[in-house]
């Protein structure tokens, strides 16, 4: 049996105690990487299980328009990959909630997928999410993040027929990405019953933790996954609020406990009842 | 990413079942997409064995469309030059003015058979977004047309002409405004209505089955144009030359040609202002290996993988991508790819309205000035066959600004 990844033994921790996952997403270097750098350590202070961490890239096609607009603003400023990886290494990764790349593949593959993934996660990522790698395509990828120590983390759409979705499953580390809307990342009014119904027959098909993303608004809808799913992703709703910082010392407070204070009703939404 | 495409022969036998010419194409989108396309390649697929579905394409082709257009001896072009005949694929004889159409109508046919009833596309200039407005105006479907703010204020005609056709043109407002930001926002429209909509993509670029499938519906022009040069010369061309932006009158000119070895391709690329980045939209002359709109391609991008700015005169052009059956053959040594400029284009179609009372694209002007270029350089019993995509009739505006005359 090998070690278990610290994303693996994160939702391990969370399961044995009865709580869902909280994993807030936020985009690196909007309005730059200090503000991203405070907003990872309040989301760490605040208590999130993970946080996943978005690359900025020119053209996001999987993405909703208020994160790619955040892309637009960071490459503005002139982010590079590198100054990411800087900004992490800065921080005492081992003392945070497990970090997830978010990249297109277009990024790892410029850079070789071999040294994108090694400088992630001697930088401290523990986790890839490529959202436009599928599965077909992932095989020698998975095998570099494995050699690394870190997950590869493998989405499943309401798109996606069980014939796949069980091909999907055989390559599944970490946790499995269930995107609940069909379409790009946004926030939504509620979530489809064929949802529910769709993460109910995952579970019959792995033990590798499902956490949904993709049009997750706030607290009141985690109740609904309590019993489908062991982990939530917030996507645009805390990137809307990161828009509020690298405006005025004040400002930036008021945006950070906007979203300290949002984290932590998401954490205690996602704790055992 | 292991095979070396560059030891191959390039053969027309591609792209393999997973979209693969060589090591370039397959599929890099999200997930949601996956399943979607692996129906639409089976519907493809049962479409091309279908001798009815074919045969209401040739039909729409011909009446329609107006196919078979000329192959045209250019007399006055060749004695300019001096050298090789020059012959010219007439696409601007086409409805709509252009090759677009060809894809448009075999596409809007498959949409038919999957009953479908909406359809989205982008455009850059407007010619496919044309193209695409009057496919659907013609079979009553929903059609929505996604184009960049630039392109909008830009093309104001086509735009016009497209809502006259009872298409919804949607304006893109995100990133640099133009082409690439438009397929984004077509891409993502789609994941969210993929069950009832079918994307038309405008060019061989895009994930599989789309660069496989735009080249088969444009590759009536290099089956026309081999087969009339037969006719006209008994032999076929030495040399066959077109342009690429995307890559779709030039993927359709070339690949009936592929597998005649002793047929030379050129393809030519907007030089723009000049070879530094920004400045120009080649892709294959100075782009790298690398991926975007869900293909593996030459891209022009930054050291991050980073899609960079383009410039070219020509909208149509002005991409940063390339479909990836023209880097299979860039680097099997099949195309061989060179680079016009903004100024030789200008020149170029000048110069074919005086000769030949025929004004073309600023498109088909880059291929039209290499043309020039490979004629000087070919004897008088050498033969050169140019795909004129497209009238320039969408540029005059533009042309008459860049010449210093107002027509307003």
């Amino acid at each position: 049996m090998t070690e278990q990844t610290r994303i693996a033994s994160t939702f391990s921790v969370l399961k044995e105690a009865g709580h869902l996952a909280f994993m807030p997403f936020i985009t690196a270097g909007d309005p730059d990487m200090a503000a991203t750098l405070s907003v990872i350590r309040e989301l760490g202070d605040r208590g999130v299980d993970l946080i996943e961490v978005g690359f900025p890239y020119s053209d996001p096609i999987a993405d909703g328009p208020v994160i790619q607009a955040s892309y637009t603003r960071a490459l503005d400023k002139g982010l590079h990959v590198n100054d990411i990886f800087d900004g992490v290494r800065s921080l005492p990764t081992e003392e945070l909630p497990p970090l997830v790349a978010m990249a297109s593949y277009a990024l790892l593959f410029r850079r070789g997928v071999e040294e994108f993934v090694k400088q992630a996660v001697e930088s401290g990522f523990a986790g890839f999410i490529i959202p436009d790698l599928p599965a077909d395509e992932a095989g020698d990828v998975g095998k570099v993040v494995q050699s690394h120590g870190a997950d590869l983390i493998q989405l499943i759409s309401p798109m996606t027929p069980k014939d796949r979705a069980t091909e999907i499953l055989k390559a599944a580390s970490g946790f499995v990405y269930c995107i609940s809307v069909a379409g790009t990342t946004g926030v939504r009014d509620d979530l489809p019953p064929e949802l529910t119904e769709q993460l109910n027959w995952l579970r019959t098909q792995t033990d590798v933790p499902l956490a949904v993303g993709f049009g997750i608004k706030g607290p009141e809808q985690v109740d609904i996954l309590r019993d489908a799913a062991d982990g939530v992703i917030v996507g645009s709703a805390i990137v809307r609020m990161m828009a509020g910082l690298g405006t005025s010392p004040e400002g930036d407070a008021t945006a950070l406990a906007e979203i300290g204070t949002f984290a932590e009703s998401m954490v205690q939404a996602t704790r055992k009842k | 990413m292991s095979i070396d495409t560059a030891s191959q022969k390039a053969t027309s036998q591609v792209p393999d079942v997973s979209g693969r010419f060589g090591e370039f194409g397959r599929r890099f989108v999200p997930e949601t997409l996956m399943h979607a396309l692996e129906e639409l390649t089976r519907e493809y697929e049962r479409a091309q064995q279908d001798p009815e579905f074919l045969a209401e394409l040739d039909k729409l082709l011909s009446t329609f469309v107006g196919r078979p257009n000329p192959l045209y001896f250019a007399e006055r072009l060749t004695e300019h030059c001096g050298g090789a005949r020059i012959y010219l694929k007439r696409e601007d004889l086409n409805h709509t003015g252009a090759h677009k159409i060809n894809n448009t109508m075999g596409q809007v046919l498959l949409t038919r058979r999957m009953g479908k009833k909406r359809v989205i596309a982008e455009t850059g200039a407007g010619q496919h977004g044309v193209a695409t407005a009057v496919a659907c105006a013609r079979f009553g479907l929903n059609c929505v047309v996604y184009m960049g703010e630039e392109d909008i204020r830009r093309q104001k005609l086509n735009v016009f002409n497209m809502r006259m056709m009872g298409a919804e043109v949607r304006g893109v407002s995100s990133g640099s405004k133009t082409l690439r930001d438009a397929i984004n926002e077509a891409m993502r429209d789609w994941m969210s209505t993929v069950e009832h909509t079918h994307y038309i993509i405008g060019s061989v670029v895009g994930p599989h089955p789309f660069p496989m499938m735009v080249r088969d519906f444009q590759a009536i022009i290099g089956r026309e144009a081999r087969r009339q040069c037969l006719e006209a010369e008994t032999r076929l061309p030495d040399e066959v030359i077109a342009c690429v932006g995307g890559g779709s009158n030039s993927a359709g000119m070339f690949y009936p040609f592929v597998d005649d070895e002793t047929v030379a391709l050129t393809g030519v690329e907007a030089g723009g202002r000049g070879p530094a980045p920004g400045d120009h939209a080649s892709t294959l002359t100075y782009g790298h290996k690398g991926v975007l709109h869900g293909s593996y391609s030459y891209v022009l991008q930054d050291e991050d993988g980073q899609t960079q700015d383009v410039h070219s005169i020509s909208a149509g052009l002005d991409y940063p991508g390339v479909g990836p059956e023209h880097s299979y053959w860039k680097d099997t040594g099949r195309v061989n790819y060179v680079s016009v400029t903004d100024d030789e284009a200008l020149a170029a179609l000048q110069t074919m309205a005086k000769l030949e009372g025929i004004l073309p694209a600023i498109e088909s002007s880059h291929a039209i000035a290499h043309a020039f270029k490979a004629a000087k350089q070919r004897s008088k019993d050498e033969i050169i066959v140019v795909c004129l995509s497209g009238r320039g009739d969408k540029d005059v505006y533009e042309v008459a600004r860049l010449l210093g005359q107002d027509l307003d």
